[in-house]
């Protein structure tokens, strides 16, 4: 009856993401009055395994294995399959990042699991299950039931809080089921570094259209670093390339929830709201004071970036 | 090589959502229908691999699981530039429903590399191509956003949690596509529009699957509180209230 929870690593740590997982798959679990296992996958030393048992995890199953150095979807949702159906579980809990998206639909077709994608909520009910998730884009929301005996849900990033419950984690070291090859090569991987990554960050800066000129950038970068922030833009910036492609958020782009989203010079397109539109604070400035940006923003100004960014610093840098 | 694009049918991007009676669907009164905008830029990076030739692509088709209605967003895949297309005439039930049945039109006509959105704009499931995968038994590799082929061989640029990754793939695979694989989507020419009428959309009667999910009720998203304007002259205002009224800084 148990709820398993699949975290990733990065380079053998985890991050707030794998804390947000294993807090909601405790919260599912209190709710069936069941309890949860964390599986890991690749090479996490036992002191970050442990880290997991602050926010619930009584059970940690650690898998280490060559044969799964590299994501091939193939291969892990074999493997994870395998260990859904040794430990009995119920609910299989993934990120929906780009590692869930590519395990989740395999997983559910190797299991004959339906699938809640995306969710930003506890399930409504447990019994039948019901999940609240994202639809058209953030323009609706829909109740779905999932009528499978085993049922998987993919947790929207940055949607849910971090429940800390002191415990102590039991950490398994356990083998490959069976042996499993995949079928992909990884040839190459480029890391972005150093960065604060824009789906990770708490808060994100991004310019628009209205910045008129990618020279025009310097004081909004510096407003992203004053406030610890990524920068982010909307496609019309990235198309021109005064950006780059992976700043780009909006439906056809990344999709970010962060704390605080502060566009400038965003006019705020249906198409650019439904990127950013689970941000939890939404900013706006602006020159054009009927931009449809200040219908989704709780705070405005109507003003001039390059005049209102710069005094943004300077009060940041005062406080 | 022989190239097959999923498509979906979808409420343009622009569309004020409304619901029907009940909200148990959308209302579709007025909707302007069009190729889910991953998969149409799927369909151009299919066209132009198709287009060189040192790609050694034979033929592009489309597929879609749809009733007799979703015709016309077919007919717009033919016109942009695909050869053929299939359509499964049935109305999607789920994720799961829609992957069972396509994978039976791949089971008939094998294919060597099979594009798919890696989401629709209506459902926002990124469900479909992964299923598909396994139900075939093939690879999948997710959050494509390049491919190549070079010599036979295949090579796709996936995106991860803070960076990249390219790929080799043995075919038949799943390549589940998003921003990046083409520039811009490929717009239907006179020409092709004309074309399209005279191409063949070959139907399928669908299988008997049962969906594992269904969508009880839609809601609307809850209104955001209206917006406060702080002074352009103070700006160290909204800082104020970003610390002190929304504690987010």
């Amino acid at each position: 009856m148990s709820v398993l929870v699949y975290v990733e690593n990065w380079d053998g740590k985890f991050k707030k993401l794998s804390f947000e997982l294993v807090s909601f798959a405790s919260e599912t679990a209190k709710m069936m009055n069941s309890s949860v296992i964390v599986l890991s996958i690749g090479k996490v030393e036992d002191s970050e395994l442990k880290k997991l048992g602050d926010y619930g995890a009584g059970r940690v199953l650690a898998l280490e294995n060559e044969l799964l150095a590299t994501l091939d979807s193939q291969a892990y949702s074999n493997a994870i399959a395998e260990i859904v159906l040794k430990t009995g579980s119920k609910v299989v809990i993934l990120s929906n990042n780009n590692t869930g998206k590519a395990l989740a639909p395999r997983l559910s077709v190797r299991l004959k699991a339906g699938v809640g994608s995306g969710v930003s909520k506890l399930p409504l009910s447990t019994d039948p299950f019901v999940v609240y998730k994202r639809t058209y884009s953030g323009n609706a929301f829909a109740r779905v039931e999932i009528r499978s005996p085993v049922k998987i849900l993919t947790l929207a990033q940055n949607t849910f809080h971090l429940t800390e419950t002191p415990g102590n984690a039991v950490i398994e070291k356990i083998e490959l089921p069976e042996e499993i090859t995949g079928s992909t090569k990884v040839l190459d991987t480029k890391k972005q570094s150093g960065k604060i990554l824009l789906t990770d960050a708490d808060i994100v800066v991004s310019g628009g259209r209205g910045m008129k000129s990618p020279d025009n950038w310097g004081p909004l970068l510096e407003l992203a670093d004053a406030l610890g922030g990524a920068t982010a833009c909307s496609r019309p910036v990235s198309d021109e390339g005064w950006r780059p492609h992976e700043e780009h958020t909006g439906q056809t782009g990344k999709i970010i929830a962060p704390n605080l989203y502060l566009a400038v010079g965003i006019s705020g397109a249906t198409q650019h709201l439904a990127g950013v539109s689970s941000s939890k604070y939404i900013v706006a400035i602006n020159t054009d004071k009927d931009a449809p940006i200040f219908e989704a923003a709780q705070y405005g100004i109507v003003g001039d970036a390059m005049k209102v960014l710069p005094k943004l610093v300077d009060a940041l840098k005062k406080r | 090589m022989k190239i097959l694009v999923c498509i979906s049918n979808v409420p343009d991007t622009t569309t004020k959502i409304r619901f029907s009676e009940g909200n148990t669907s959308i209302d579709t009164a007025g909707v302007q229908w069009v190729i889910n905008p991953w998969d149409e830029l799927s369909l151009t990076r299919a066209l132009e691999l198709k287009d060189n030739s040192s790609a050694g692509v034979k033929s592009v088709t489309v597929v879609h699981v749809g009733p007799a209605s979703s015709e016309p967003t077919i007919r717009k895949a033919l016109a942009i530039g695909a050869d053929d297309a299939v359509r499964v005439n049935a109305e999607s039930k789920d994720a799961y429903y829609v992957a069972a049945q396509i994978a039976e039109v791949v089971k008939k006509e094998q294919y060597d590399m099979i594009l798919c959105g890696i989401e629709s704009s209506d459902y926002n499931g990124s469900l479909v191509g992964g299923m598909l995968a396994e139900f075939l038994g093939i690879p999948s590799v997710s959050s494509v956003s390049g491919i190549s082929v070079e010599g036979g061989d295949t090579v796709l640029t996936r995106e991860i949690d803070g960076g990249k990754e390219v790929v080799k793939v043995p075919a038949p695979f799943v390549a589940v596509v998003q921003k990046g694989i083409a520039k811009e989507p490929r717009i239907a020419a006179m020409r092709g529009i004309m074309m399209a009428r005279t191409k063949q959309i070959r139907l399928y009667e669908p299988l008997s699957v049962d969906p594992l999910t269904a969508v009880t009720v839609f809601e609307k998203p809850e209104p955001r509180a209206a917006c406060k304007f702080v002074d352009p002259e103070h700006p160290e205002q909204l800082i104020d209230l970003l610390q002190n009224e929304a504690k987010v800084i």
